[in-house]
């Protein structure tokens, strides 16, 4: 079915060529950042995690989204999300990639990293993460390419995948539930060490990640013959909406508790990221930013007109996107280092190396996107018309 | 055949490659490394021995500094209790290279050869030495 | 045809992947041990069951006391300066009673003691996050209490720095070689991309000493095993109030400090 992705008209192969140049880019810092070591970022003894790790945790959350296909498809039976499903898994399969390569980039040492093999660690939360990660790659992996591949030939996907589907949908909660207890187990990091972190977690995962694959399914309607289908974008819009309600919600939740509480520590890194903190204050305008994003888009995702008219909703969708990018893939990160353990404050700012290396790395995923997304528009493409009973 | 050409033209390609070690080295001297212990320290030693008999430490030397790491590092141990029932200190930079104190002409001669790079020494201080007569560099210590 | 070589190619991945699990046990079980070698703690280490250190910071009068137990330490353990906050990389410092103890401090103190410097340096917690979320056991307790960290095994995810809520662990942003003003040729240097911290001076006990600071700091600060009622630390914990950094987080640090009365201010 690979073959599928090595014929492709002018401007798929642009596309290609653009991806693989930014992607060569991103290789050429990595090396540069592989001899020097990780002091060519904007990390430092006091904020040890920065764009990477925050991409990581954003990702695994898009990754984690498939499951809002799989669920209503599999478990329920809607028909009308089997031509989207593909795209769900196939976003899957390119965010956990995405995410793998973040850790790594992120690595002191990178060739020790089979460490986390050779010595395992069951106490450890990477640990656990790392294999509920790799695992879900592989589910999503084999799941939809058998099903694709079946779907060619016109036969329904063997009986074997049934139960790697049902393993699937509490997986998708695992991976997002273990990352957030990456962060939410530690004491004295206040902003981290909330119950509802996961909760948090899937709520803007669920929200964001449906966004993200409106956008692509839309783009796919437009660039082939393949249609998603009206009706699945507007249930999967549905989905975005009350997942990113969910999401502010919870958000709430936690700036009641910090604030009505009154204590210091769990106000400081909030206010570092609102107000700014002992004049340090870098990080608020993009905080703002996310929040007005935010409200926009639940104005656009609730008004049932906006969200039922396509343009609109590709609006709010994309401002879903950036809300959440912004929030979770960058404040959530750098808040919960500010202040530091002895109450002081030391900001974080990505350097252009950093940047590149991450834009290198989008664009792994976004090559690896194209690549399965080719592949099943042009399976669906020659199949079209043609009715398969699941 | 389909494609003969194209199919031959790899193979030629691949062939080119996987014999490329052979004829890179064509032509260049291929001595037998002979790691020197010709050290101060050495030539003090009433009996010229290594914590272990030589053969053993010319082939496993690596798995026993990796034993010797993890005993002090992680176990707190920091006696070496030889076969022969001699202690020593575990300790690359203050036992190993007190007596091969020429880090150049003993480890590095056969690890070049071999192609290995290990990163001991990305941490670990080598003794000073090159410039300085080998008497005068022990006086370093 | 087709199929014949997706079997074949399924076949051979599956026997390859078997192959190397099959080795890789096979390696582990017939491990090359030396069969009269054997390992054993030097003969005048010294020993405990629960190393711990108590500062007395009524006898740190002079600047100068304050140099002398951090130059120690940088000097033998061959520690950087990088002269800016970012790569800084440090085992024993200092900051003011509220960065020290932050939330602990009290309005109206007395101004000599809001001023003083107070040492900080690794707790060795009793409960230690960083060994708890290290995912190779880079970082791990030792039986007597020691806090540990083999940068051999260090993959540099600074998982540990994350959990750590004292702020004792720094890491090699870059190559810290350069930054040595005078290395230390019995003790190694550390390389870009792994998490260190103060280490109690292991290499130390082994041979029989105190910590660095400890000898340097006349008589300042005291180390001894906590579980021994007649050590010199139980004997100034007994007769002596004393203070640790951030008890409530449940880490069980085993760094004190005797803050001293009226004759501190």
């Amino acid at each position: 079915m690979l073959d599928k992705a090595l014929t492709g008209s002018r401007r798929y192969w642009t596309w290609v060529l653009f991806l693989l140049a930014v992607i060569g880019v991103g290789f050429i810092f990595y090396l540069k950042q592989f001899s020097y070591g990780l002091g060519i970022t904007g990390m430092s003894r006091d904020v040890s995690w920065g764009l990477y790790i925050g991409q990581f945790t954003f990702l695994v959350g898009v990754a984690a989204s498939a499951v809002m296909l799989v669920i209503p498809y599999y478990l329920h039976n809607y028909k009308k999300f089997g031509k989207i499903v593909i795209l769900g898994e196939f976003l899957a399969v390119s965010a956990v990639t995405m995410c793998i390569l973040f850790i790594f980039v992120d690595m002191g040492q990178p060739t020790r990293i089979m460490n986390v093999i050779l010595h395992p660690t069951p106490n450890s939360i990477m640990f656990w993460d790392a294999l509920v990660l790799s695992g879900y790659l592989f589910l999503n992996i084999v799941i939809g390419w058998t099903t694709l591949g079946a779907e060619r030939k016109g036969f329904p996907p063997p009986a074997w995948v049934k139960p790697l589907i049902y393993i699937s949908i509490p997986w998708a909660i695992s991976i997002h539930t273990v990352t957030a207890f990456l962060y939410a187990g530690l004491p004295g990091r206040h902003f981290w060490l909330t119950a509802i972190m996961a909760a948090r977690f899937l709520a803007s995962a669920f929200a964001g990640g449906p966004a993200l694959l409106i956008l692509l399914a839309l783009i796919v309607r437009k660039l082939t013959k393949f249609d998603p289908g009206k009706e699945a974008i507007q249930s999967v819009s549905k989905i975005v909406a009350y997942a990113m309600v969910a999401n502010v919600f919870f958000m709430g939740l936690e700036l009641f508790t910090a604030f009505y509480s009154n204590i210091p520590g769990e106000m400081h890194p909030f206010d570092y990221l609102y107000v700014g903190l002992d004049g340090h204050a870098k990080l608020v305008p993009l905080m703002w930013l996310s929040s007005i994003l935010a409200v926009v888009s639940l104005v656009l995702l609730i008004y049932p007109g906006t969200r039922r008219m396509e343009k609109t909703l590709a609006v709010a969708c994309a401002t879903v996107f950036i809300s959440l990018w912004i929030d979770k893939g960058f404040g959530l990160i750098i808040g919960g280092f500010i202040p530091n353990p002895f109450d002081r404050v030391t900001e974080y700012w990505p350097t252009m190396p950093e940047t590149l290396i991450t834009l290198g790395v989008w664009a792994t995923g976004f090559l690896v996107l194209t690549i399965l997304y080719k592949v099943a528009v042009s399976v669906r493409e020659d199949t079209a018309g043609i009715e398969i009973e699941h | 055949m389909y494609d003969g050409g194209k199919i031959l033209f790899g193979i030629l390609i691949f062939l080119a490659f996987v014999t490329f070690p052979f004829y890179n080295d064509i032509g260049k001297a291929n001595v037998k490394p002979e790691p020197k212990i010709d050290t101060p320290e050495i030539q003090k030693l009433p009996q010229k021995k290594c914590v272990e008999p030589k053969a053993f430490m010319k082939a496993e030397h690596m798995k026993l500094l990796n034993e010797w790491r993890d005993s002090a590092v992680r176990d707190g141990n920091r006696v070496y209790v030889a076969s022969d029932g001699k202690r020593y200190i575990i300790s690359l930079q203050n036992t190993c290279m007190r007596c091969h104190s020429n880090k150049k002409e003993f480890c590095d001669k056969c690890h070049n050869y071999a192609e290995v790079n290990p990163y001991c020494w990305d941490c670990h201080i080598a003794p000073k030495e090159a410039k300085i007569a080998p008497k005068e560099a022990k006086n370093e210590y | 045809m087709s199929i014949d070589r997706r079997e074949f190619l399924k076949i051979a991945g599956a026997s390859a992947i078997f192959a190397l699990g099959g080795m890789a046990i096979v390696n582990d079980i017939v491990k090359d041990n030396l069969e009269a070698s054997q390992f054993s703690p030097e003969p005048g280490a010294l020993t405990a069951r629960k190393w711990a250190m108590v500062i007395d910071m009524q006898k740190f009068k002079t600047e100068d006391d304050y140099k002398k137990v951090i130059n120690v330490c940088n000097s033998i353990h061959n520690i950087p300066d990088f002269g800016n906050p970012k790569d800084e990389i440090k085992w024993i410092w200092t900051d003011t009673f509220e960065h020290t103890f932050p939330g602990q401090q009290q309005e109206f103190m007395p101004e000599s003691l809001e001023r003083m410097p107070f040492v900080m340096l690794c707790n060795h917690c009793d409960n230690p996050p960083c060994v708890r979320v290290c995912p190779t056991k880079a970082t791990f307790k030792r039986k007597d209490g020691i806090v540990m960290q083999d940068m051999h095994r260090c993959i540099g995810c600074r998982f540990c720095m994350a959990a750590c809520p004292y702020g004792s662990r720094s890491f090699n942003w870059r190559d810290p070689r350069p930054f040595i003003k005078k290395e230390n040729p019995e003790y190694p240097t550390r390389t870009k991309g792994v998490v260190e911290k103060c280490t109690f001076c292991v290499e130390r006990l082994a041979k029989g000493l105190m910590p660095a600071c400890v000898e340097a700091s006349n008589g300042a600060m005291i180390f001894g095993d906590l579980t021994d009622p007649n050590s010199e630390v139980r004997k100034a914990l007994s007769s002596n109030y004393s203070i640790r950094r951030k008890p409530e987080l449940g880490t069980g640090p085993n760094i004190y400090y005797i803050i001293g009365g009226a004759d501190n201010a």
